[in-house]
């Protein structure tokens, strides 16, 4: 330990005072509001997706057509075939209700986020990687420890790793955009304004099917997001992301 | 340290002050101008209402798709539907001569057409998508009268802000705003794909309201009225819609 006064080593480098913060209030709330928000989503989303569990590309899609691929799953409507012998109860009243209104509470949350990180620096402080860290050497050395689920060290509980910088940005600025757009893609009144929102997309059933598996990326994120909290200490992750403090390295160990 | 606290605290206080009297402001215009809607009360009010004033302020005369003849889906799909009236298979054993819309509320000269007379009035095709809030859709032909042309015909008055109207099955009614009522592409529908609208897709007479929902577009249509308040009708949420739990917009 002698030499580390000599040669400090990266974590002692942090100043006092950024050590005890680790995401900025702002940070904090619009990241548990997105959370509420894209389980509200997600369960409405279940709800709305049974009552047709068909899959269609192009304009339109029906019983009556042949479907790109049918979940096989009961259905909460009679008129679809599924080969089972009852009907769930139909939601859809209260799920597109709630659907809409967590879709509206996340897009201002969002636009929120957005420009607080645009003028704070955020995005280019704390989201976009370093020229150094888009090396293959650096890519490989990070993916490598991510397989071996490698707990990280201390100057890495501080601030994220290249993997976390590409993940998170993949996130905030091609599927969430993705998933805003093929879903407004699928209202009436919208396209009728917008008419390219749609006809971009491949046509209505084409986003409605894009809208499928953009929140199948999504929810694949948030479970990899969850386990990966596990690996890095999921007690001191979540206190940091609640209170704003980093916990130090031994914690949760 | 107190300076700048307090410099904060009157910040803050600024912030809040405007952003109460700024939603006040909003709220107040968004009634003027009809841009809250009638299911705007309960937990999903906000929502709601962000839809259909966003919707409001950038679609109130822009045109639902329109399709080419190639891209006409091979079957119209027959919804489920529940059994159909005594009244409607006495009408439909009738070949549906005696089938009347009656027309009224704040309108000059309120009145009943049969569809014979319908059919008179210069008739429109249009090729749209038909979305059910399921989640499937068909495109076909809809041949029909538009229904400003019979609001025309009887007159509005300058205060009508809504229209109501009825299926022959009284469960299901739906209203509109002045807006969507006058909409180029809002028809009273007749024909499907070069033929009578058949009574699997709402024949003899269905509103069609291509840039809403299936379910805003109602079959058997045999009462239209036209009103200043949704206060009176059902429940006063707008439509059965709501009633059921679903939302009066249906533009999404």
């Amino acid at each position: 330990m002698a030499d580390s006064a000599y040669m400090p080593n990266s974590a002692a480098a942090v100043p006092a005072s950024a050590v005890n913060s680790r995401h900025s209030g702002l940070v904090r709330v619009t990241h548990w509001i997105t959370t509420l928000c894209f389980i509200a989503l997600l369960v409405s989303g279940v709800e709305i997706l049974i009552s047709h569990p068909r899959f269609y590309w192009g304009e339109t899609g029906n019983v009556l057509t042949t479907p790109l691929f049918q979940l096989p799953i009961p259905s909460s409507r009679a008129l679809v075939p599924t080969g089972y012998g009852y009907v769930l109860p139909d939601q859809n009243g209260w799920s597109r209700y709630l659907h809409f209104q967590a879709a509206w509470v996340l897009l201002l949350t969002g636009l929120l986020y957005a420009i607080f990180s645009l003028l704070s620096g955020h995005f280019r402080k704390n989201l976009f990687p370093g020229k150094a860290d888009l090396s293959w050497r650096v890519l490989r050395t990070e993916i490598v420890n991510h397989l071996r689920f490698k707990r990280p060290s201390a100057a890495e509980a501080r601030s994220y790793n290249v993997l976390q910088r590409l993940t998170y940005l993949l996130v905030i600025f091609v599927l969430f955009p993705l998933v805003i757009w093929s879903g407004l893609a699928m209202s009436l009144a919208f396209v009728s304004a917008f008419p390219a929102t749609v006809t971009l997309l491949g046509g209505q059933q084409s986003a409605r099917t894009i809208h499928f598996f953009v929140s199948l990326a999504l929810v694949l994120f948030l479970l990899v997001h969850v386990v990966m909290v596990g690996v890095a200490g999921f007690r001191s992750r979540t206190r940091a992301m609640i209170t704003g403090k980093a916990g130090t390295d031994m914690e949760g160990a | 340290m107190s300076d700048l606290s307090r410099r904060k605290l009157i910040t803050t206080g600024f912030a809040a002050t405007a952003g109460v009297l700024g939603l006040g402001t909003a709220a107040h215009l968004a009634q003027k101008y009809g841009l809250v809607p009638p299911d705007h009360g309960g937990i999903w009010g906000i929502g709601e209402t962000l839809t259909y004033a966003s919707q409001r302020l950038l679609t109130r005369h822009s045109l639902a798709r329109e399709f080419s003849r190639s891209q006409i889906s091979k079957r119209p799909v027959p919804n489920e539907m529940p059994p159909l009236k005594d009244e409607y298979k006495r009408l439909q054993a009738g070949g549906f001569v005696d089938w009347r819309l009656s027309v009224d509320g704040l309108v000059d000269r309120p009145g009943e057409f049969s569809l014979e007379q319908l059919k008179g009035y210069p008739s429109r095709s249009q090729i749209t998508q038909l979305a059910c809030e399921e989640g499937w859709s068909y495109i076909a032909e809809w041949t029909g009268v538009p229904l400003s042309h019979v609001l025309e015909v009887v007159g509005i008055q300058p205060h009508a802000r809504y229209l109501v109207y009825f299926s022959i099955d009284p469960d299901w009614w739906e209203s509109i705003d002045m807006a969507d009522a006058l909409h180029p592409q809002t028809f009273l529908a007749y024909g499907l794909n070069g033929e009578e609208l058949p009574v699997a897709n709402g024949g003899p007479l269905r509103l069609r309201l291509p840039r809403q929902l299936g379910y805003k577009s109602v079959k058997f249509i045999t009462r239209v009225t036209v009103t200043d308040s949704l206060k009176g009708f059902g429940k006063g949420l707008g439509s059965a819609a709501p009633e059921g739990g679903y939302a009066w917009y249906a533009g999404i």
